[in-house]
């Protein structure tokens, strides 16, 4: 225990640099992620055949390929085709467009949860698409749509360890690189868990307190 | 104003109406009674282009129902809707609800839409509900929210889809009064209801449809006294002596 705490204390300031990467790519990844998600989710139910089809299919091939196939495609093949971007990019760009399939299913089965009747009262008082998208249907799917957000959310801080495979230094990879130089794996590793789990505890309980409230709190 | 001419509708094998005409004037109230799946809401939806019709025309005024067109939006200020089951939007106050249309469909200032919004409350009895959200409310309070909901858009006609049908028996009266009162003043109305007295009362004109077209219309009065068709006869005979 003396020992840990004495390795903690040396090796704590490198790692709470990886976590500093770790936040920086998860909330990256979040945004373009929730973005992009919408964007699928309004294909799918824009009643347009082809967007429709488009969003389909595009969501079904991220979901069939590996978050780590599609990572090293970025940062390993795209250069090729002369789109060269930094690992730090690569990583926010990859787990931005792997992650929006699920956050588009989860849009799309908030939006659709909504009665249909919402959107007729919005339409018979002369209310366009997207009009009823922004003003109706989208501010009642949030309280539906939030929960499953917030795991989404813990999944994709734990899934950015993935990026450490195309280098970005962040809290798996810098813990891993501390452990092959000093063999002090059984501190290093503790303490990396722990880290992750500083991070992702505090947020498992902002997810349980969305879902008492909405469960409960429909004013 | 509203004219509808040989309005034909299927939903996939299912021919809803087969061959709909009528007019409706200025000012006119005209109840549309029949069976369920007689087609009676269908034609309501068909008016303001929440459904898309296969055949035939429907007008108001000058401007042709088109669901697809641009046009819709249009035909959907002039034309509004009171539904079944109030359909209001559970995430705004009552007054949000009324003001909803005014202020982001019609581009009127805020404070204008307020006003006219705290007026159309009080008008449905509900000044004191200003700031309710709808499942605060009762369905009788809702539908008369609903109703100063489609009042604010200033609508030459109000389509009524069975406004009392999803309505506790004691609420309905309230519903009814507020319906009595915008009668009075002049507003045209179409009203798809199974609230016989009611029609026989307020309504200048009845129809009764079955089967998508219809079998007879005539003066309200007279007509839900006395039909001549005996389907007519028959369907009175067993809304208003169930037992």
């Amino acid at each position: 225990m003396q020992r840990f705490l004495t390795d903690a204390a040396e090796y704590l300031p490198i790692l709470m640099q990886g976590v500093g990467l770790t936040i920086l790519v998860t909330i990256g990844s979040l945004i373009l992620s929730t973005v992009l998600g919408l964007v699928w989710a309004l294909m799918r139910v824009s009643g347009i055949k082809v967007l429709d089809w488009t969003a389909k299919i595009f969501v079904n091939f991220i979901r069939g390929v590996p978050i780590i196939v599609q990572l090293f495609y970025i940062y390993f093949v795209l250069p090729d085709m002369g789109i060269a971007l930094s690992a730090m990019q690569s990583a926010i760009i990859g787990l931005g467009i792997a992650y929006s399939a699920y956050q588009s299913e989860n849009f799309r089965a908030g939006i659709q949860a909504i009665d249909h009747g919402q959107i007729e009262a919005a339409q018979s008082i002369g209310m366009g698409w997207w009009m009823i998208m922004r003003r109706v249907i989208l501010p009642q799917a949030i309280r539906i749509v939030l929960p499953p957000y917030g795991n989404i959310m813990i999944m994709m801080l734990k899934d950015s360890s993935q990026a450490s495979t195309i280098t970005v230094a962040e809290l798996a990879m810098q813990g891993k690189l501390i452990a092959s130089a000093t063999f002090k794996n059984t501190s290093v590793f503790t303490m990396v868990a722990i880290l992750y789990l500083c991070m992702s505890l505090p947020l498992m309980y902002l997810v349980s307190r969305l879902e008492k409230h909405y469960a409960t709190g429909r004013r | 104003m509203i004219v509808l001419d040989n309005v034909h509708k299927s939903f996939g094998s299912n021919h809803v109406l087969r061959g709909f005409s009528t007019r409706i004037e200025k000012g006119e109230i005209v109840c549309i009674i029949g069976p369920s799946g007689s087609g009676k809401s269908t034609v309501l939806r068909c008016i303001n282009g929440l459904e898309a019709y296969d055949d035939g025309s429907i007008r108001i005024g000058e401007t042709r129902v088109d669901r697809d067109s641009k046009s819709i939006v249009d035909v959907r200020k002039r034309v509004s809707m009171v539904f079944q089951r109030f359909n209001l939007f559970p995430h705004r106050t009552a007054l949000e609800n009324i003001t909803e249309g005014p202020i982001y469909v019609k581009g009127e200032p805020r404070d204008r839409a307020e006003e006219r919004g705290r007026k159309l409350l009080a008008r449905v009895g509900l000044a004191e509900k200003e700031t309710a959200h709808p499942p605060q409310l009762s369905g009788g309070q809702q539908q008369r929210v609903a109703i100063a909901r489609a009042l604010a858009m200033e609508p030459e006609a109000i389509l009524f889809d069975e406004p009392t049908s999803a309505l506790d028996p004691e609420l309905v009266g309230e519903v009814l009064a507020v319906m009595k009162s915008l009668a009075e003043e002049g507003m045209t109305m179409v009203i798809v209801t199974h609230e016989i007295a009611f029609a026989r009362e307020v309504a200048d004109r009845a129809i009764f449809m079955d089967q998508g077209v219809i079998v007879e219309e005539g003066p309200a009065r007279e007509m839900l006294s006395a039909p001549k068709q005996p389907r007519t006869q028959d369907f009175l005979r067993r809304v208003t002596h169930p037992i």
